[in-house]
């Protein structure tokens, strides 16, 4: 579109990069900002569910749609208190802080294929990396609050937070690995066709490792059992005691931002992101599937956007579901668990896949006969020649796409 | 935290500026889950706590002194605000105290209607201990699954009474009225319902190895410093004292439970009675920990269905009347009476002296509630912060009681 701007119509290219930046930017925000209030919303419809109760039922309609917009209209009027002896400046800044990383991190995260903020290709590694600043915010809002619960649960989150990215890190290292690649575009094409081609299918080790990551996800977000830095019966609301209004919302949109985020960035490394269990688009299109463009790419995205949407969703229902189930460890449990349990858990896994590739072994894409070419290529899946499911390490131009369209996509949101 | 010694002397400045060595915390009198106003002052090292001293006195209402100027008929409303979550074994303490006094045997049906009272009451409220124990460590869901099914008993109360809190129901003589035609009914009916439930608690909570983790082995109290403490109750059975009013009390008190067939839960050798139908002791708890305080309140859930269903039975065969309350205002004889009741929460003393008149010369309640709150200090010496609360919400408190 960037291209398509400044060539036929001749704009100024900054200009025209800037305003793409910016509308990047303010997609990226709607989909934080719009999924926050749906999440909220969901959070509170589960809950209800789970504790046999209805939930919101009054505002707007049956299911209470608008219970989030009227809670962030309650926020907005809300006074903005600040305690006295707080630092002022780091009191306020904290919250956009812990917000700006785990909306900083939607920005290289792929929806499908193309349609991502910004295609880099160490996406990986740029959305851990920009997520774990969220811990700063925390860590502000604990000690600018002047409070003493504040900083308990600030030090708590550091703690935790810190030793829960070494798992998740060894996690997320063991699909790059089998990918060969840390561009998150890249790696959910190549889980295209068959669910058996998703990575979580690819060998025991990855299965049990998906696992891990999630329990590390839900540690590393915050969320129950390991919302220990909001404890609310122990620690008051943790970090967040001192906050109001529209800074307190401001956490919480991170909260669920992040939320999305793990369990979007699970999906996509272990789930096939984007991809459907089965090769729907394949049978639609046929051999022209990995050529699609116009019409055909946006509907095939389209499907592959609803597939990941609806599994990064059934992530973040999981953990809704565990928050309103499990009783809350406490803080040397959950670091136990992580030095303990998860982090040799996830090296043995990542010994486990390596000597798993090394030795050849059978992976799950074998499992069912690729019996039609296109069902190794999906809407999105713009490769040339289908994934040689044995390779370790497949070379850089066995993916098609960035040969295709790479340069022209890249800082563009959607066609 | 603990740099204090490694600090050279040019860090002087620093360490009189930021004390890193301890910190003094206060939990509540408004922290969520002291239940109620409950204030506690913490001694804390980062995330250990070396001192807790509770604070008490927030909710104190000169109960006692208004005793003194109503009579016991009209002091009842006042003993339903003590122990707000059983609010009927309050009423049937002071009924009962008072009946000594006046040496007022109750008829049988009335003392059938008191059993099958009592005995809900008590579900009711270690419903609300077990649900809010779970909120205390985290887990939301079965404090409301709890309430669910003590909103039904509410029902039947307010069926019976008109009230779902404070009920006044029970009272010197026998009851206010009595029970309404097809009480008896919805009553088992509900016993038939909740009885398949009390799995689901046990699913959620007592097997849950997150809820065994944070419980099993904390707060270990002995039966010596129980008894020293003057524990009574789930928490002193916990440990593993063999002593329930019901049955060992006075005899005033214990004609009540007179031919009804129950056990203390008490553990014996590793085994509570009646335990087999619900899961067994897990290897990590230790007799006397918050674990066995909390699965003793479960087991007592369990029985008193069974007395309930017992006590049914007894009063629909009784012909007699369920006993009409004596004049608002009459005489009590010259003396004095002290009677200790079982209530949900341990034992729940009522003392009156007479001098002759309407109105009692003193009131007297003596707490369960404090004497198992009085052990927090050394049971929260050196754990977590996060096990106070663990610690505090088995000992199972209300502050209503404490306080008066």
């Amino acid at each position: 579109m960037s291209q398509y701007l400044i060539s036929h119509w001749g704009w100024y290219p900054p200009l025209v990069y800037t305003l793409m930046a910016m509308l990047a930017a303010s997609l990226v925000l709607l989909v934080i900002a719009g999924g926050s209030v749906v999440f909220i919303w969901m959070e509170r419809k589960v809950a209800g569910r789970i504790q046999d109760r209805l939930g919101p039922t009054r505002v707007g309609g049956k299911f209470g749609w608008l219970q989030t917009i009227a809670d962030g209209i309650k926020l907005l009027s809300k006074e903005d208190l600040r305690p006295e002896g707080a630092d002022a400046m780091l009191f306020r800044i904290a919250p956009y802080v812990a917000f700006c990383a785990s909306y900083g991190s939607f920005i290289a995260l792929p929806f499908a294929t193309g349609w991502v903020g910004l295609d880099i290709n160490v996406a990986v590694f740029f959305v851990v990396a920009v997520l774990g600043l969220e811990v700063f915010g925390v860590i502000l809002a604990g000690y600018a609050s002047a409070s003493k619960w504040s900083l308990f649960g600030a030090m708590r989150e550091a703690a935790q937070v810190i030793s829960y990215e070494v798992p998740l890190g060894l996690c997320i290292v063991i699909p790059v690995m089998i990918a060969g690649t840390m561009d998150l575009t890249k790696i959910g094409n190549l889980q295209s066709g068959w669910f058996t081609n998703w990575y979580l299918f690819h060998d025991p080790f990855t299965f049990i490792t998906f696992f891990v990551y999630y329990t590390c996800a839900l540690a590393s977000v915050n969320r129950a059992p390991f919302d220990l830095a909001e404890a609310e019966s122990e620690l008051v609301a943790g970090f967040h005691t001192e906050y109001s209004g529209l800074r307190w919302s401001f956490f919480f949109m991170a909260e669920y931002g992040s939320m999305f985020l793990v369990s979007a960035l699970g999906s996509i490394l272990f789930l096939g992101g984007w991809n459907g269990p089965v090769p729907v688009a394949a049978w639609i299109f046929g051999e022209h599937a990995s050529q699609l463009s116009g019409f055909a790419f946006v509907l095939a995205n389209v499907l592959g956007l609803m597939a990941f949407i609806l599994k990064a969703v059934l992530g973040v229902t999981v953990m809704m579901w565990i928050r309103w189930t499990l009783p809350r460890l406490r803080i040397d449990q959950v670091i136990t668990t992580c030095w303990k349990y998860c982090t040799p858990i996830a090296a043995v896994m990542f010994v486990g896949v390596i000597s798993w590739q090394l030795m050849g072994l059978p992976n799950g894409g074998d499992v069912l006969p690729h019996h039609e070419q296109g069902s190794r290529r999906l809407p999105g899946s713009l490769r040339e020649r289908p994934f040689e499911t044995g390779d370790a390490l497949p070379s850089a131009n066995s993916v098609g796409f960035e040969s295709e369209h790479g340069e022209q996509e890249r800082g563009q949101v959607d066609g | 935290m603990s740099t204090t010694e490694e600090k050279s002397s040019e860090n002087k400045v620093v360490e009189f500026d930021v004390r890193t060595d301890e910190m003094l915390v206060n939990m509540g009198p408004q922290h969520p889950s002291t239940h109620g106003v409950l204030r506690l002052v913490l001694r804390t090292d980062g995330e250990v706590v070396s001192e807790v001293t509770p604070h008490l006195g927030y909710l104190h209402r000169c109960a006692e002194k208004i005793g003194e100027n109503l009579t016991p008929r009209q002091w009842i409303p006042y003993t339903d605000r003590m122990d707000y979550l059983a609010g009927m074994s309050m009423n049937l303490g002071w009924s009962l105290c008072v009946e000594k006094l006046m040496n007022l045997h109750v008829p049988e049906k009335a003392r059938h209607l008191r059993v099958i009272i009592a005995e809900m009451q008590r579900i009711a409220s270690h419903l609300v201990g077990m649900g809010a124990y779970g909120l205390d460590l985290g887990s939301f869901s079965p404090f409301l699954y709890a309430f669910r099914e003590r909103e039904r008993i509410l029902d039947l109360f307010e069926e019976a009474c008109g009230a779902r809190l404070t009920y006044s129901y029970l009272t010197v003589g026998g009851a206010t009225a009595d029970l309404p035609t097809g009480w008896l009914q919805k009553c088992e009916a509900f016993l038939d319902q909740f009885l398949p439930v009390i799995d689901e608690y046990h699913a959620l909570l007592t097997t849950n190895s997150i809820f065994i983790k944070r419980c099993a082995g904390i707060g270990v109290m002995s039966a010596e410093m129980a008894t020293s403490y003057g524990c009574s109750g789930p928490v002193l059975r916990g440990s593993g004292v063999d002593l329930d009013l019901r049955r060992d009390g006075e005899e005033w008190y214990t004609n009540m439970y007179d031919g009804y067939a129950f056990e203390v839960i008490v553990e014996k050798d590793g085994h509570y009675p009646n335990d087999h139908v619900y899961p067994g002791v897990p290897p990590e708890a230790v007799l006397g920990d918050c674990w066995h305080r909390f699965y003793v309140r479960m087991l007592e859930v369990r029985q008193a269905i069974d007395l309930v269903r017992q006590a049914i039975d007894r009063y629909s065969a009784a012909t007699d009347s369920y006993g009409e309350p004596v004049k608002l205002n009459e005489k009590l004889p010259k003396g004095e009476a002290y009677l200790e009741t079982e209530a949900p929460r341990g034992q729940m003393g009522f003392y009156v002296v007479s001098d002759g008149s309407a109105i009692p010369y003193r009131a007297r309640a003596r707490s369960s509630c404090f004497c198992n709150l009085s052990v927090t200090s050394e049971l929260c010496r050196n754990t977590l912060i996060a096990d106070i609360p663990a610690i505090v919400g088995s000992l199972d408190i209300v502050m209503g009681e404490i306080d008066r």
